[in-house]
């Protein structure tokens, strides 16, 4: 004990101390956290279990028959991409309320059961469909994407797909690390803020295009450095600010210290 | 040495200077050069001048160096993007080398930018040191002047060159945004469309000025020449006509000193420009340029490949001036829609015309014109050549803090969306505080500040008095404890105590000595008053006397009642 009471004033002590306390806390939160309710089904029959899993999950706020409550909206006819790019990008089930689902890296369900639940809300009533192989495999032009990006998206989600403000906390959200099929989904079924683009309005080609453009400006290399995110001159003044004149103002110091 | 000479040495008295040793061969022929030259031309006085001129050392004189040479570095890059760059707003389809924009439709101004950073060698580095040493100028140019400012140099007799950087300043704005809005970018291109409804926001002439500057409704073909003459000829023969001027008042004036033993309004400490700082400000040129090229190399500004050619449908996300004109961009935000009104069928856009027209003119006219203020209020008509330690000045201080304020929370009001995104909040919420804070942090800080320098004043008569807190406990054999403070040395103390601190103005009665009231008596209440506001509160230097007084009292504790010294300690932790 003595040898630890002669180091309590060493300087990694408070780090250490800190380290524990937080450790002990994010365990013990580990072992409280409520976890999600998990239907197990396997029965043969989709609609049926996408209705059970469905009626475990989701009724809460969107009713017993997907009617709608006061906490969420109908589903009827929103079709199965709806379910698919909700579901499918972490969206739904909603894990707090707030002004926007977030998008979330953990998928609560199996692909299976999420076309099982694509499949009970599609025979509600029609809506858009999930998008199939051969669509998503159409080939884009990455000029024509990038002009009909710029016309229809960049407005929300940046010219470069990085993201914007909306009003109330709300946002668009970035589009890095989307699949294809969540991008096309968004697109025909206008989740929560975003309008929807029907067929009238982007083809299934310019679709294709706008994806074959994101996918583009994803993977491209940075020509000219550092991107600072592709937010616009308001990283590169902040840089400027910070990191420019920390530079100049170090080196005009250590000029003034050198001996005339 | 020849026999002759050290006879005429022998002739020298003493103490007359000796001569020095025969020039080299080189330094002959350099001679020759140079009497050569003054001999036609007559420059040897005023390199002599030049040469021999003295400055002092501080990193802080730097600062507008910095700026001189980021000018410079933009002249030198700009030379070179002028060889390709394309002012013309024709429209062509794009056939170079960056590929998702291939057969797209847009100006040769864009196209040309685009074969800058991707078909012409070394492009791209240039462009990107041209735009980042830009931005380098008018942040250096910026803090130069918060220098200038809060050290007082602006006094007497300065004020000229004040003014000329103040237009220096807004010149380098105006510079700045003709320059990004010259390659036709989506994001130019919208910061154009908004200048354009500045504008017209101009109440009676503003849709003809916006007429004849477009050439016609907007966009048309002309601004983009029209910007490129004022960018390239019209604004960078004034910037260095402005500059040179600023350069020789610095050389006519003298540099001015930081206070400290030996600094007086007659002399100047330092070294001079012939060879000390030829080295050492020719050496700040090469870092400079080498660190904004090494930025350049390896950090993007403006991607003007991601924000597509300029189309005036859309419209991207996060569309933000350069950060200089972010100010007025973040007024624009954050003045109400009310604002807008209607008048005999013509409509009066205050919420435009106030924060993105007026704004620059006025904040740049009180700036220009603090100097005749602050003499005005004071009365000091005496030159001034050693600076004011900012402490020193609490009321200068603190409104120069106040006016930064006001300028930041605009600033980062003209970034509330990417505020709002990257800290996950509401707009609404963030404009509506930076309308708030608008009015209420410069008020805080200025406050704030005030009290801080006092403090701070006060921290200096306290260690000037009582010497400096050594750490050192002294127990004596009565058990009594005391701290010893060590004696500041006069070099140490010399920046503590030398300095003025004015009384305000006395409240005249207005009225002269017959009790008849004076014509002008309004004017001296006035003024009073203002002096009142800026020498109020403040902490006056330690006089000789009250330093042998205190140094008298000191040795008695020490020697004789260490049992007092004692209790002052406790007493003054008590204050602190």
């Amino acid at each position: 004990m003595n040898a630890l009471a002669a180091r309590r004033r060493h300087p990694a002590a408070i780090a250490l101390l800190l380290f524990l306390g937080l450790a002990l806390v994010g365990a013990t939160y580990s072992l409280f956290a409520p976890k999600p309710a998990q239907a197990a089904v396997a029965t043969a029959d989709k609609v049926a279990d996408g209705k059970a899993l469905f009626q475990a999950n989701c009724a809460t706020c969107h009713g017993i028959s997907a009617e709608g409550t006061k906490s969420g909206p109908t589903l009827i006819g929103v079709g199965a991409a709806a379910v698919d790019f909700q579901v499918g990008t972490g969206r739904m089930p909603l894990s707090a309320p707030n002004v926007q689902a977030p998008r979330i890296e953990q998928i609560k369900y199996s692909q299976e059961q999420i076309d099982a639940m694509s499949a009970f809300v599609a025979s509600l009533a029609p809506g858009p469909a999930i998008p199939d192989q051969a669509t998503l495999e159409t080939e884009g032009d990455v000029a024509l994407g990038g002009e009909l990006f710029r016309v229809n998206c960049a407005m929300c989600h940046n010219f470069a797909g990085s993201g914007g403000a909306l009003t109330r906390g709300k946002y668009a959200p970035a589009l890095y690390g989307v699949e294809a099929k969540h991008i096309y989904e968004a697109m025909v079924t206008g989740p929560q803020s975003m309008p929807v683009f029907d067929d009238k309005n982007i083809d299934a080609k310019g679709k294709a295009s706008i994806i074959s453009y994101l996918r583009t400006v994803e993977t491209q290399a940075n020509v000219g450095g550092m991107n600072l995110g592709n937010m616009g001159p308001v990283s590169e003044g902040m840089f400027i600010w910070i990191f420019g004149l920390a530079l100049m103002i170090g080196t005009a110091y250590w000029l003034g210290q050198k001996a005339a | 040495m020849s026999t002759a000479a050290s006879a005429r040495a022998a002739d020298l008295r003493a103490g007359d200077p000796k001569s020095s040793a025969p020039a080299s061969a080189s330094a002959k022929k350099a001679g020759a050069v140079a009497s050569w030259v003054d001999e036609r031309t007559g420059i040897a006085k005023g390199a002599s001048f030049m040469l021999k001129k003295v400055f002092p050392d501080h990193w802080s004189f730097m600062l507008g160096e910095v700026a001189m040479y980021s000018m410079i570095i933009c002249l030198l890059t700009g030379v070179f993007l002028s060889l390709w760059f394309i002012p013309s707003a024709g429209q062509i389809p794009y056939e170079g080398s960056y590929l998702p924009l291939k057969g797209i439709t847009m100006s040769e101004a864009y196209s040309s930018t685009l074969a800058i950073s991707f078909d012409v060698r070394g492009g791209l580095l240039i462009r990107q040191i041209h735009h980042w040493a830009a931005l380098m100028f008018v942040v250096s140019l910026s803090v130069h002047m918060f220098r200038v400012f809060f050290t007082g140099a602006f006094r007497k007799p300065r004020e000229i060159n004040w003014v000329i950087g103040t237009l220096l300043s807004m010149l380098a704005l105006i510079e700045g945004f003709a320059g990004y809005s010259l390659p036709d970018d989506l994001l130019s291109g919208t910061g154009l469309r908004a200048a354009e409804g500045f504008i017209r926001s101009v109440p009676v002439i503003g849709s003809y000025v916006s007429y004849m500057m477009f050439g016609g409704a907007f966009p048309g073909e002309a601004i983009i020449p029209r910007l490129y003459a004022v960018h390239v000829l019209l604004l960078p023969a004034v910037l260095i006509g402005l500059f040179t001027a600023h350069i020789i008042l610095v050389m006519v004036h003298k540099h001015t000193q930081y206070p400290g033993p030996g600094r007086t309004n007659e002399n100047v400490v330092g070294f001079p420009l012939m060879p000390v700082y030829t080295a050492k400000a020719g050496g700040f040129f090469f870092l400079v340029f080498g660190l904004l090229s090494l930025v350049s190399a390896l950090v993007t500004i403006n991607p003007i490949w991601a924000y597509g050619p300029y189309d005036p449908s859309p419209v991207t996300a996060g569309s933000q001036p350069d950060w200089y004109m972010g100010f007025a961009d973040g007024a624009l935000r954050l003045l109400p829609g009310w604002l807008e009104f209607e008048i005999f069928g013509y409509t009066l856009s205050l919420n435009v015309f106030l924060g993105a027209v007026l704004l620059i003119p006025l904040m740049y006219t009180i700036t220009g014109a603090y100097p005749f203020l602050e003499r005005w209020i004071t009365g000091d008509n005496r030159e001034h050549h050693v600076l004011d330690r900012p402490r020193n000045v609490p009321t200068r201080t603190a409104l120069g803090v106040a006016a930064i304020t006001a300028y930041l929370v605009l600033m980062f009001a003209a970034g509330n969306d990417i505020i709002a995104i990257r800290l996950q909040m509401s707009i609404n919420d963030i404009t509506r505080a930076f309308q708030v804070l608008f009015f209420v942090a410069p008020i805080l800080t200025f406050w704030v500040t005030r009290r801080i320098c006092l403090s701070l004043q006060r921290h200096d008569r306290d260690k000037v008095l009582h010497g400096r807190e050594s750490g050192t406990l002294v127990r004596t054999p009565e058990g009594q404890y005391y701290e010893v403070h060590e004696e500041l040395n006069e070099y140490d103390r010399w920046k503590l105590v030398g300095f003025e601190s004015p009384a305000p103005l006395a409240l005249p009665s207005g009225k002269d000595a017959n009790g008849v009231a004076s014509k002008d008596a309004k004017k001296e209440i006035r003024r009073a008053k203002w002096s009142n506001f800026f020498f109020k509160s403040r902490v006056e230097p330690v006089t000789p006397a009250e330093l042998a007084t205190a140094h008298h009292h000191g040795e008695h504790e020490a020697i004789e009642t260490p049992a007092g010294a004692g209790a002052q300690a406790i007493k003054q932790a008590k204050q602190d």
